[in-house]
Formats: structure tokens, C-alpha cells, sequence
């Protein structure tokens, strides 16, 4: 690595961090020269976004050092790190909708005496930031929420810049931008940088750091395995420093063959986001959808699922009784969904594991609408043992679960059911790696059970380790499907960035 | 058994709260004498059953993640209509069929707009506060419905003050209450109110009806909220379309110091119950001690804040 000496706008050092058993951050270290875009490259659960979190001193670090411009620096909150010159932009923008532009811009920061706002100077200020930005003439009086999404980031970048931040980090920033709104976001990077300001960028998106950044850091499992120039450096060798691991170890192969269609989607479509998927799902085949995050994985499951409306195509259960146009009839065909979204939507976390994990078949613990409660607990406790749960009992609130436990007991109602086709969004997020090697061993036990599983997933290995057939899906459409053996990360990559 | 201990401490908070409150009453002098009666605590009882039968329905909504402000004009309007058919000769059995159909009318009204419109179930239910509430004035005429004489005047009465049987309405309140309590807790309705209020997305994505099955909780808890009006008009015997304006509150409130949460998935019946009685019991207390009606709203009103403040630093150390 080369030292940059003194002349280092910001130094990170060692760093470690570990919340309980799990090592987040193992030793990272950084350097960043003034005036720079610097990209942070690494697979999701690489430790990018903690490391994120320390610098902007929503976390503390365990062990190493930070310094700013040369003195020490320990940010006691995101407020104290805002002051001393750090300054974040996250994934999703944080914008009080209802007020103006202005309004927002300042927030935290108001221009006021005896709590009177001085708006002839919030004004300027305003005006100041924005400048910066090339973006002098936006109507500061209009609410932000009626700006498009691209303006509303300018907003939240012109915040940021009000307390003139030496170090500016974004994460995610394009995710939800078009192309165009992209290009303009670059230009706007480019401008910031030209100022002396140093630029942390985050992304999944390699091409965009490739194209925007000056140097690059790259992180796998809370360790720094590569720096350098851009410029010196080819897609090719990012993936293989990203990726580096031996995968068989973690990825058991069951013994299945695919056997029969189970379901077929024919030209599936749902507004905004998915615009075309046809595929064939077959009993023991384990299918996986990869795609960048907004690509449509997630909206061609939930449409697939009836949670999202159909808007044109057809989605055919073979086998199944007729209907499937709600949630509860495809539960009734044998299909069961997995949400990505374990706290928001998959659980609920003040109810019973028993209650979490039998929901969808009340009705068949009794007679009447009565349910025997005993029962109801002896189901949930045999999948409680036979998935190793660690919990008290089955009538332990699902909340009080470890991430990893509470995805095993998400899981646990789609066997319970029992569903034939098993639609899983992200089955690993977040959960710890012994969780995890249980879930793939799961997996493949239910292809040679003769069940059809979908597997949504933004990790790569994962995909390729674990399924027989993978499909890419690249702004809304499903383009490709090929047997794993012709698929690489590499090759993935190219095509969800739709650079193929 | 530290587990056990915590649960125990967990489902007994608001009942450890109920002995407080009648310890304290029963110390001072003023009202030693007379307070820890069985004559005493049967006019309590009594005082609670309008309360309870309006917490019954509103634990439902609040488990499910609603609310329900229509609830005082829902038993005005049930009162009036009770009384209005009891003058028109209908008999009992019909006029009680009648309250409990035009409060479970409301409820159906306030379903049907909150999930079909999916609008927020404060404004609706506000909406309908005023509705319920000028229906109740229209049909009545905007005076109070009298009548010569019903069976009804007896379920409420307390008149008789050395008697030991305890009127109608308390065994009514009871009986739902265990019925209320065991539908919630051990029917597939039950659990699934549980889920409605714990995860809507869940709901859904496990397959429950979550539209229908909203309407029907507020339809039902409607039916509550119209035989509570037929207690109201048993205890006033005529039919007052000016009656119980805010009871809604002290509804509300009896299910939040029972332990509800207001964002839905947690509450007990017994809970609730407790919580009407804890604010009977102040209220009936606060009487005797002599002090005036402003200074029990004072006190209600901060037990509520206490109530909930404890059982959130219950919560957080569960945790």
C-alpha cells in the first residue's frame, strides 16, 4: 500500500469492531488523499456499511485509529462527526417532504437567533450550498417532496455540504437514480471533488466505481484485501479480490434431479419495476434470480406470489387447484413465499414462535375455528428441534431471536404448510454463517424431496453454489437463464449491469 | 424460573395497580369505614359495566392496530334506538336486538370505510363520532326518549342497597368477558387479530383476508358498543342522545392501562378489565374522599401516563 504520508485527508488504521460473536470489522485499513474519489468495493456482509458507520460515528470502533487531516479522530455521534468535517449521504434519502427545500437544506443547522430563523441568511446559505453543487437556481420555497428523486439527492448533498465537510461519504447513491440522473450525479461528484473535497463512494455497481473513481479499497469479510488505482486494475481482478473463497466447503450437494414443470410464468409483467420474465420451474430444481438491487427480482416473486398485481402475463401452478389471484389461494396451490424483509413484513415479532410459524394453517388445529393451543405448540416445537432454534420454547415471542434463528422459523412455516414450490426472497440476509450453511443444507434437501425452490439472492457464491439453473435479471427483465456450469460471478455481474 | 417469575410480574402489572389503588382508599379515615364493603364494591362493579363492554370491542380494534372513536356516540345512538322501540311496544328481546344491531351497524360502517378506503381508522371513527352522534339527535328528536316502564330498568340497578345479588349487566360484562378473552386467545379469529395488529405485511403475505377480516372486527366490536348502550339506557331509563360524550376515552384508556399497545399485536381482556375497574374504583373512591369531580379527571388522567410508563419500563427490560 502506498503511505501517503502527512498529506492524507483521512487515515484509518486497524480498525476492528465486533457486535457480540460476529467480527464485522476485522482490521481495516484506509487511506485517502484530498480531492479524491476513493470507492469502497466489497460483497454485501463485507463489513462496507460498518465500516461506514464508524467513520460517521453512528458506531464505535474497538480497536485502531482514524485521523482527519492529520489529528486524531474519534467521532462520538454522527452530529460530532458532521462538525469535524465528515459528513454521509445514505442510500435512502432522509428528507422531511412537507417542508421547502430550504427548509431542509438547513435542518439541524438553522440560521437563527433567540430561536428566531433568520431567513435572509438561511437563505444565502442555502443558496451557498446548492451553488457548489451547480444547482443555484432551485426554488428553495418549494416543499421537497414535489422535486423529482435526483433533485431531492441534490438537496441531501446540499446539506451535507453546509457544514463544509473535508471528507464526504455516500453510500448507494445511484440505486435509485435513472441513467441520465447518474450522469448528472457524477458531474456533480467530479465538481466536489475539484473542490479538495475527498469523496467516499460506495456501490455494488463495479462499472460506476470504475468510471467514477480515482482509487479504490476493496473489503472482504471485515478485512482490506486491496488497494490501488483504478486506472491500474481490470474488472476481472475486483470480482476475484471481492470473491476469493473456497465455496464447495460451504455449499452441500444434495443428490436431485429435476423432474416435472411445476410452474411456468409467461411474459410476467407489474408496474414500475418488472417488465418481462418467462421461466420454468421444474420439481427439484433449485432456480436462482440474481440481478442488481431494483432490477425486479424481488417484484417478479412478489407478482408470482399475488402480492403485487399482474399486470400483463400468466403465471400457471401445475397440478394445483384453480384460482391464485391472492396470497392466501397460492398458499392453497403449495406455493409458499419468503420475504427479504424478516422485520418488516415476514414476522411478527411480538407474537409466539408457534404463532409465527403456523399462521398460514390456523384453521387445521381444531374444529370450528377453535384451536387447540397444545398442538398448535407440539408442531412448532418439533421444528424448533429439528432446525436446531435456539429459543426457550416454541412460546418464546419471535422477536427475542437472533437474526438467524428467526429466519429459520420464517422457513419453518413454508415446511410446515406444506408448500411444492418454495419462493425464497434473500434467505441468508443477515444471519450468521452457521445459520447460514444450515439454510443451503435445507435447500438442497428439499430439491431431492422433489420440491421447486427460487432463490432471490444478491450474493453471488451463494447463487452459484447452491442452484442448478440461474437467471439475470437487468432492469426489470429476466434476460438470461443458463445451467450454473456457464455462469460465472464475472459473467453475472456483466449482465445484471447490463454491460454483457 | 427467572423467566417464570418475569411473566408472572408481566401479566400481573395492571392487577398489582388495582390493589394499590384500593389499598389507598382503604386507609384514610374518611372512607375506611365504608370503602372495603361488598355493598361498595358491588355499586363499583355496577359503575364498571358500561366501560368493560365498550373495553371488550375496543381491545379487539386496538389488538388488531385500530382505534375506535365513535364509541360514546355508538352508545347513544344504541340507547336512543332501544329507547325508541321500547315506546313503540316492541318487546325485550326485540329492542335488545335492535341496540346491539345499530352499534354493530356503525362498527360495520367504520370496517367497511377504513379497510375499503384504506383510510387511517382515526379519522374514519372520528368521522363517524359526529354521524353516530347527530343520527342519535335526529331520531330522537333532539330531546330525551322516555318511556313508561321495561324489564331493562332492572338490569342495572343497585336500588336495592342490603340485597347480595348482583344486577344483570355485571353477569353480562363477566360472561362476554370470558367469552371475549377465549375467542382472542384460542380461535383462529382470535390469533389471527393478533396478527393483523402485530404485521399487517404478514397478514397478507401469509394469507389471511386482512379486509374482511378488519370489517369484521369493527362490525363486532360494534355489536359490544351497542349493548353497551343498552346498559347506558338501562342505567338512565330513557334514551339520551347527549349521553356518554368522551366515553370513548375512558374506554380507551382502560385498555391501555390493561397493558394494550396503541400500534397493534399486544392486550389482554383481562387486562382491560382490569383498567376499567382501576378507573371505577378511583372514581368511586375519589367520591368518598369528597373531592371534587375536576381533581378524579386530574388523577385519571395522570394514572394513565403512569400506567403506560410502566409498562414500557416493563417492556424494556424484557428485552
Amino acid at each position: 500500500m502506498t503511505d501517503l504520508g502527512p498529506a492524507a485527508a483521512l487515515r484509518l488504521t486497524g480498525i476492528k469492531k465486533s457486535f457480540g460473536a460476529t467480527h464485522a470489522l476485522r482490521g481495516v485499513s484506509l487511506q485517502i488523499a484530498p480531492g479524491e474519489v476513493h470507492a469502497i468495493i466489497g460483497e454485501n456482509g463485507a463489513g462496507k456499511s460498518t465500516l461506514m458507520k464508524v467513520l460517521s460515528g453512528a458506531h464505535t470502533a474497538d480497536e485502531g485509529t482514524m485521523e482527519l487531516a492529520g489529528n486524531a479522530f474519534a467521532p462520538a455521534s454522527p452530529h460530532d462527526a458532521r462538525m469535524k468535517g465528515v459528513a454521509m449521504i445514505y442510500q435512502e434519502l432522509n428528507l422531511a417532504f412537507h417542508l421547502s427545500a430550504q427548509e431542509n437544506i438547513l435542518l439541524g443547522a438553522e440560521s437563527a437567533s433567540l430561536g428566531w430563523v433568520d431567513r435572509k441568511v438561511s437563505r444565502e446559505r442555502a443558496r451557498a450550498a446548492l451553488a457548489l453543487l451547480g444547482h443555484e437556481h432551485l426554488d428553495l420555497d418549494r416543499p421537497a417532496g414535489s422535486f423529482t428523486i435526483a433533485t431531492q439527492q441534490v438537496i441531501e448533498i446540499a446539506r451535507a455540504l453546509l457544514t463544509n465537510p473535508k471528507v464526504l461519504i455516500m453510500d448507494e447513491p445511484t440505486s435509485s437514480l435513472t441513467q441520465a440522473d447518474t450522469e448528472r450525479l457524477f458531474a456533480t461528484i467530479a465538481r466536489l471533488r475539484d473542490q479538495g473535497v475527498s469523496i467516499l463512494y460506495i456501490s455494488h455497481f463495479l462499472e460506476e466505481c470504475r468510471k467514477i473513481a480515482d482509487r479504490y479499497t476493496i473489503l472482504k469479510d471485515g478485512e482490506t484485501v486491496g488497494t490501488g488505482n483504478m486506472s491500474e486494475v481490470s474488472l476481472d481482478q475486483i470480482v476475484t479480490l471481492m470473491t476469493g473463497r473456497e465455496v464447495k466447503d460451504l455449499y452441500p450437494r444434495v443428490e436431485h434431479k429435476p423432474g416435472a414443470v411445476l410452474l411456468e410464468a409467461k411474459e410476467v409483467a407489474s408496474a414500475p419495476r418488472l417488465k418481462r420474465a418467462s421461466f420454468q420451474l421444474r420439481a427439484g430444481e433449485i432456480f436462482g434470480l440474481a440481478g442488481l438491487i431494483g432490477a425486479g427480482r424481488t417484484d417478479l416473486l412478489r407478482t408470482l406470489f399475488s402480492l403485487d398485481r399482474i399486470d400483463s402475463g400468466d403465471v400457471c401452478i401445475l397440478n394445483a387447484p384453480e384460482g391464485g389471484s391472492t396470497p392466501g389461494e397460492r398458499w392453497a396451490q403449495g406455493v409458499g413465499f419468503l420475504s427479504e424483509n424478516r422485520k418488516e413484513e415476514g414476522l411478527m415479532l411480538t407474537l409466539s414462535i408457534a404463532d409465527n410459524l403456523t399462521l398460514t394453517k390456523h384453521a387445521s388445529f381444531g374444529r370450528f375455528g377453535w384451536i387447540d393451543g397444545r398442538r398448535q405448540r407440539a408442531v412448532a416445537q418439533r421444528w424448533v428441534e429439528d432446525l436446531r432454534v435456539k429459543c426457550r420454547d416454541a412460546s418464546q415471542p419471535i422477536g427475542q431471536l437472533s437474526g438467524g434463528n428467526q429466519q429459520k422459523v420464517a422457513l419453518a412455516r413454508l415446511l410446515e404448510h406444506p408448500a411444492r414450490i418454495f419462493l425464497l426472497d434473500e434467505p441468508t440476509r443477515g444471519i450468521d454463517v452457521g445459520s447460514k450453511a444450515q439454510i443451503y443444507q435445507l435447500i438442497g434437501e428439499l430439491a431431492g424431496a422433489g420440491k421447486a425452490v427460487v432463490v432471490v439472492s444478491s450474493y453471488l457464491p451463494e447463487l452459484l453454489g447452491l442452484c442448478d439453473t440461474i437467471g439475470v435479471m437487468c432492469r426489470g427483465e429476466l434476460s438470461a437463464i443458463r445451467p450454473r456450469s456457464e455462469w460465472t460471478e464475472a459473467e453475472i455481474m456483466r449482465v445484471a449491469t447490463g454491460s454483457a | 424460573m427467572k423467566d417464570t417469575a418475569k411473566l408472572v410480574l408481566t401479566q400481573a402489572g395492571p392487577f398489582l395497580g388495582l390493589l394499590v389503588v384500593i389499598a389507598l382508599f382503604s386507609i384514610p379515615i374518611e372512607t375506611r369505614e365504608f370503602f372495603l364493603t361488598y355493598h361498595n364494591f358491588k355499586t363499583i362493579f355496577t359503575q364498571t359495566v358500561i366501560v368493560a363492554i365498550g373495553a371488550l370491542g375496543m381491545t379487539m380494534i386496538i389488538v388488531s392496530g385500530g382505534i375506535d372513536l365513535s364509541v360514546g356516540s355508538s352508545i347513544a345512538l344504541s340507547s336512543v334506538v332501544g329507547a325508541l322501540f321500547i315506546q313503540a311496544g316492541w318487546g325485550t328481546a326485540t329492542s335488545v336486538a335492535a341496540m346491539i344491531f345499530s352499534g354493530g351497524l356503525i362498527g360495520l360502517l367504520n370496517g367497511a370505510a377504513i379497510a375499503g378506503l384504506r383510510m387511517t381508522p382515526f379519522i374514519i371513527t372520528l368521522g363517524t363520532l359526529g354521524v353516530a352522534r347527530g343520527t342519535a339527535k335526529w331520531i330522537a328528536d333532539n330531546q330525551t326518549v322516555n318511556y313508561e316502564t321495561s324489564p331493562l330498568n332492572t338490569w342495572m340497578t343497585t336500588a336495592d342497597p342490603f340485597g347480595y345479588a348482583l344486577p344483570t349487566g355485571v353477569w353480562v360484562a363477566l360472561g362476554l368477558a370470558v367469552l371475549t378473552a377465549l375467542v382472542l386467545r384460542n380461535t383462529v379469529f382470535g390469533r389471527h387479530v393478533f396478527a393483523l395488529g402485530s404485521n399487517e405485511a404478514t397478514a397478507r403475505l401469509c394469507g389471511i383476508p386482512t379486509t374482511r377480516l378488519k370489517i369484521l372486527i369493527y362490525a363486532l366490536a360494534g355489536c359490544f358498543f351497542g349493548l353497551a348502550g343498552l346498559f347506558q339506557l338501562a342505567r338512565l331509563r330513557q334514551g339520551d342522545p347527549t349521553v356518554a360524550v368522551g366515553l370513548e376515552l375512558d374506554i380507551i384508556a382502560a385498555v391501555i392501562i390493561g397493558g394494550a399497545s396503541l400500534s397493534g399485536g399486544v392486550g389482554t381482556i383481562l387486562g382491560s378489565m382490569i383498567g376499567a375497574l382501576i378507573m371505577a374504583v378511583l372514581r368511586n373512591g375519589s367520591q368518598q374522599m369528597g373531592w371534587p369531580t375536576y381533581f378524579q379527571e386530574i388523577i385519571i388522567g395522570l394514572v394513565i401516563i403512569v400506567a403506560v410508563f410502566v409498562d414500557r419500563l416493563r417492556q424494556g427490560r424484557q428485552t
